[in-house]
């Protein structure tokens, strides 16, 4: 690993202000993505900002919803009361996500910061436009397996691949970001971006900001289900993954939010699918028309057409596991 | 060549080189207190770290680009944590930081300062092996012995988290865990047999 400099500071204030003096330098919380980065080349900043000090450390609830602090474990998360009670949703995709050991190392900001797992992405000998703009894109005529079948670009085919930020993007949650110019929120389907000509940013964060919290509102959904579909049972990316989130009463769907993991650079929102659902009763053509829906406009690559029908299989599975 | 060096394992050769790294590593510490009590550490200079390591606290001199799996293995000699893949996919490196499973592969040792670690080493109690160590053994939950500290280690966190009720949880909790030799049947019943027996781990 390439040698950096080293700063450990105990306030956001005092990250943000090293961060605004030293123009090359990252935050590091659990490391569990930058230090492998790091080892790779694929990644090299000049300097580490640690912030595991900073007290963004708790989870709270109050009448408009739940905030969970940026330096709060994924394992802790996972297994708080308030989330298991009443946001199930985000719990479930917590724990489909990496190994025991890593959601104990791993922070709320961390894994909404962590970066593409594109081969291309991690190989520095392969060209790739994220990490070397303008180098090319080694996944669009190579191996293209796991790679995006929405939103992608000429630039760039590489999806998220974060569980938990697909359980976010579906509970309508708010990235709370602390700044040289203050605090400010960011919707979560706005915080990831799509490549365009720019895949070189994964999201709209400015330069010097940081992640405080994220806040997700109470809501009405009753039924809920995290379907990820990978290589093998456990400890992979996903495939495919689908959040679903429904309000139903009397068999009868009254909203619904469903997003979308390992199909996009973002957490994929299915918003034309949630318009379908609404004043739907509950049935299994129902949900098969869903899943017909979800995939219009999907683009495939040589190797990854296959993600149409086993996203399809994924989400009517997704629902009806919700509903059932 | 002489007998003594021939005869001379890896694990002999390491710990000797540790001891000469350790003399050859006297250079002077540079560290500037700034305002916020920030800690800072330019190219090159080490940062003051303690830790506590398997009861014993430990008042280092690290780069910051040293992980704590080499800050065990090569600085302190504590080779029972292995290296295996390095990049966290495989759990050889499994320790635990204040009393939490981790991966060692993938944590800067700078960033633990002030934390209690337990490695493989630390468990036995004399003479008296680890009630998992026991249990390891006696199901044979091992072939080549290579990721068996690692597996020890998080089979403990594992049990501790409260995951370890069923097989299929333990087979879920411990998928960080890599065996190539294939004891995985093994390991899930030295788990669940030192969760039956309910002893404290």
């Amino acid at each position: 690993m390439i040698n950096f400099e080293y700063t450990r500071v105990s306030s956001a204030k005092a990250a943000v202000s090293t961060k605004a003096k030293h123009a090359a330098s990252q935050f590091i919380a659990g490391g569990t993505n930058l230090v492998d980065l790091m080892k790779k080349g694929v990644t090299a900043p000049q300097r580490l900002i640690d912030i595991n000090a900073l007290p963004l450390k708790d989870i709270s609830n109050d009448a408009k919803g739940l905030t969970i602090g940026a330096l709060v474990p994924n394992s802790v998360a996972a297994e708080n009361n308030l989330v298991t009670e009443k946001y199930p949703l985000l719990a479930m995709a917590l724990n489909a996500g990496a190994s025991a050991q890593l959601r104990n190392m791993a922070t709320t900001g961390g894994n909404i910061m962590q970066r593409t797992r594109c081969p291309y992405f991690y190989d520095i000998t392969m060209p790739c436009n994220k990490r070397q703009p303008q180098s090319g894109c080694g996944a669009m005529e190579g191996y293209n397996r796991m790679h995006a079948i929405f939103g992608a670009s000429e630039k760039c085919i590489a999806v998220h691949p974060s569980d938990m930020c697909v359980a976010l993007a579906a509970l309508n949650a708010t990235v709370h970001v602390s700044g040289a110019k203050g605090e400010k929120k960011i919707s979560f389907v706005d915080f990831h971006r799509l490549p365009g000509d720019t895949p070189q940013l994964d999201n709209n964060l400015q330069t010097g900001e940081l992640i405080t919290a994220v806040h997700i509102p109470s809501n009405r959904f009753n039924k809920s289900y995290y379907l990820k579909v990978r290589d093998r049972l456990s400890y992979a990316f996903a495939l495919v993954s689908v959040a679903v989130a429904l309000e139903v009463s009397d068999g009868v769907i009254k909203s619904a939010s469903i997003a979308m993991g390992g199909v996009a650079h973002k957490p994929w929102r299915l918003t034309v699918v949630e318009k379908f659902l609404i004043g739907k009763t509950i049935s299994q053509q129902v949900f098969t028309e869903a899943a017909e829906i979800a995939m219009e406009g999907a683009k495939t690559y040589t190797h990854n057409a296959y993600k149409i029908a086993l996203s399809k299989a994924a989400i009517v599975e997704a629902l009806t596991k919700a509903t059932s | 060549m002489d007998n003594n060096c021939k005869n001379e394992g890896r694990r002999d050769f390491l710990k000797k080189s540790t001891a000469i790294a350790v003399l050859t590593a006297a250079t002077p510490i540079l560290l500037k207190a700034a305002e916020n009590d920030e800690t800072i550490a330019a190219y090159f200079e080490k940062v003051p770290l303690e830790l506590e390591i398997n009861g014993q606290l430990h008042k280092l001199s690290v780069e910051p680009r040293v992980t704590l799996l080499d800050l065990l293995r090569e600085q302190l000699g504590l080779t029972g944590t292995k290296k295996g893949c390095d990049h966290g996919q495989c759990g050889c490196c499994t320790v635990h930081v204040d009393g939490k499973r981790i991966n060692s592969c993938l944590s800067l040792a700078v960033t633990n300062h002030g934390k209690k670690i337990t490695t493989i080493e630390g468990l036995a109690k004399g003479e008296e092996l680890h009630p998992m160590q026991q249990a390891f053994m006696k199901h044979d939950g091992f072939q080549c012995g290579y990721c068996t500290p690692g597996q020890i280690m998080s089979a403990i966190g594992c049990i501790r988290e409260g995951h370890a009720d069923t097989a299929e949880n333990v087979r879920e909790y411990m998928s960080g865990n890599i065996c190539r030799c294939g004891a995985y049947p093994n390991i899930v019943d030295a788990i669940m047999e030192v969760k039956k027996g309910g002893k404290p781990v």
